[in-house]
């Protein structure tokens, strides 16, 4: 069973039914999925929590869909690792990552898929869709191919190959589509609404971006049942930020932790940053860009949840980072120099932002701070290549070795 | 027939200009302002157009022509 009772425009407040609807017919505004919040204060409790699976159905009294039927290929439970040797790097003593980078498809949005998928099998969808240049299309094929449910796929037509294989290896229909960016993502928003499938992001967004919420529960469960003081946050569609918080509060609002004082910081690369840059013009008015970024998961031009981010780093005191493709990249290698954890380029501009953020003292080195790595590195391997230290190459043999790394040693470099 | 429903966000340099009135005359759509922001610096609008599907398509090229930038009124639905 779900305790969740109606959909709920964040606008005008009109309230609809838990169906497959997403935008209030009367002003356009987002729904949102509301609980009996009553209820379920009398049913969670930590312990029953504690001894939930170790994925995000551990969680599932705070979804809206029964988990008893939940498509789980293992998403969520991810490690909060105490980042001793970036936080000493960065001055901050209290520094954790969130890795996202393990999940069964290497990126959060296996969080966000298992939540519409379940939901949209339980709404009796047999097909699932999406429009995505990577990480999205990985999670709904793979959650597609464990459900029986037929997959649809929307690329665009220029894709690496790289990112295609991540997606085909699980046999969904996949949908070139040629034409640039506005006109792929127009069409894909008519063949939504033509269709009666279940596009994850669109028609079942409420429900969708209900998965995010579990980063918040996980974050505080692993904490010891409490809210980190700082988060730092990459933004895309704004959804994930907004829902971090969500989740702390609702923790908060059942009795499982203390009310959240967390700060919630963004950070957007600067080839893609319309929040960042609606933000350092004290503007809550974001103007859509054309990204033009290497940190491709976050190349949101025109967010959907843009405004409500802005308000959220309004709201917490936070601020929002904006970095270079040359940033990105030190902070992708800083990542994994100093913790062992190889990120994508998302993971690059939170790192990288983090860093921004600190020097520009809106990060205190008192605070404890939860940084979001959202996807693994391989996804996005093109990125560093070039970029990294050269093998040695030797002849089979002893003396090609010791030549060759004595050469190294003697540069200083090994 | 189909209606379809856009967001229009003009910039600086159109938002004295007639564009909405232009389209209606210049291709066989029925404009029909649902929402709007618009001030002295940048505008939105949420626009329905109806009309023959390629007609509509037609007039949002023209519309991109001008300058405006043309999108789903629910942001983004590609992800990464």
């Amino acid at each position: 069973m779900s305790f969740a009772t109606e959909l709920r425009c964040r606008e005008c407040h009109r309230v609809y039914p838990l169906q497959a609807l997403h935008a209030c017919e009367f002003c356009f505004g987002p729904l949102e999925v509301v609980y009996d919040y009553e209820a379920l204060r009398k049913h969670v409790s930590r312990r029953r929590i504690e001894a939930g699976p170790p994925t995000l159905w551990r969680y599932r009294d705070f979804l809206p869909c029964d988990a008893d039927a939940a498509i789980d290929i293992g998403a969520g439970f991810t490690p909060l690792i105490h980042a001793k040797n970036l936080g000493k790097v960065l001055g901050l003593p209290k520094l954790y990552l969130k890795n996202d980078t393990v999940n069964p498809t290497w990126s959060f949005k296996d969080r966000v898929v298992a939540v519409a998928a379940t939901r949209a099998r339980e709404l009796g969808f047999q097909k699932l869709a999406c429009a995505s240049t990577g990480n999205l299309a990985n999670s709904v094929s793979a959650h597609a191919a464990a459900a029986g449910m037929e997959a649809i796929v929307f690329i665009p037509a220029d894709l690496e190959e790289g990112k295609i294989v991540g997606s085909s290896i699980y046999g969904p229909t996949l949908v070139k589509v040629r034409g640039n960016y506005d006109a792929v993502n127009r069409l894909c928003a008519e063949l939504a609404g033509a269709y009666n499938w279940a596009f994850v992001n669109v028609n079942v967004r409420p429900y969708y971006s209900e998965g995010s919420k579990t980063l918040g529960f996980e974050v505080a469960e692993q904490l010891g049942w409490r809210a980190p003081d700082h988060c730092v946050v990459p933004i895309a569609s704004g959804s994930l930020f907004v829902k971090i918080r969500k989740g702390l509060n609702e923790l908060a609002r059942v009795g499982l932790i203390e009310e959240p004082r967390t700060r919630m910081s963004g950070a957007q690369a600067a080839g893609c940053s319309p929040v960042a840059t609606a933000w350092a013009e004290r503007s809550m008015n974001f103007r859509p860009q054309k990204p033009n970024t290497i940190a491709k998961s976050l190349a949101i031009g025109n967010p959907a949840d843009g405004y409500y981010a802005l308000v959220q780093l309004r709201d917490t005191n936070g601020d929002c980072g904006s970095v270079t493709d040359d940033e990105i990249v030190e902070g992708m290698k800083l990542l994994a120099e100093t913790e062992g954890i190889f990120a994508e380029t998302a993971g690059g501009v939170t790192v990288a932002s983090l860093k921004q953020l600190v020097e520009r003292g809106s990060i205190h080195p008192d605070e404890l701070v939860v940084a979001f790595i959202t996807g693994a590195g391989f996804k996005t391997i093109d990125a560093v290549a070039g970029r990294l230290k050269p093998a040695l190459e030797i002849d089979a043999n002893l003396e090609s070795f010791e030549r060759a790394y004595g050469a190294l040693l003697h540069t200083g470099v090994a | 027939m189909a209606v379809k429903r856009v967001r229009f966000t003009f910039p600086e340099e159109l938002i004295r200009e007639p564009i909405i009135y232009r389209l209606g005359h210049e291709f066989r759509v029925i404009t029909n302002i649902r929402m709007a922001d618009v001030d002295e610096h940048t505008g939105w609008v949420i626009l329905e157009l109806e009309g023959d599907p390629d007609e509509i398509e037609r007039s949002l090229r023209w519309a991109e022509a001008q300058g405006v930038r043309v999108d789903p009124i629910t942001g983004d639905v590609v992800e990464g």
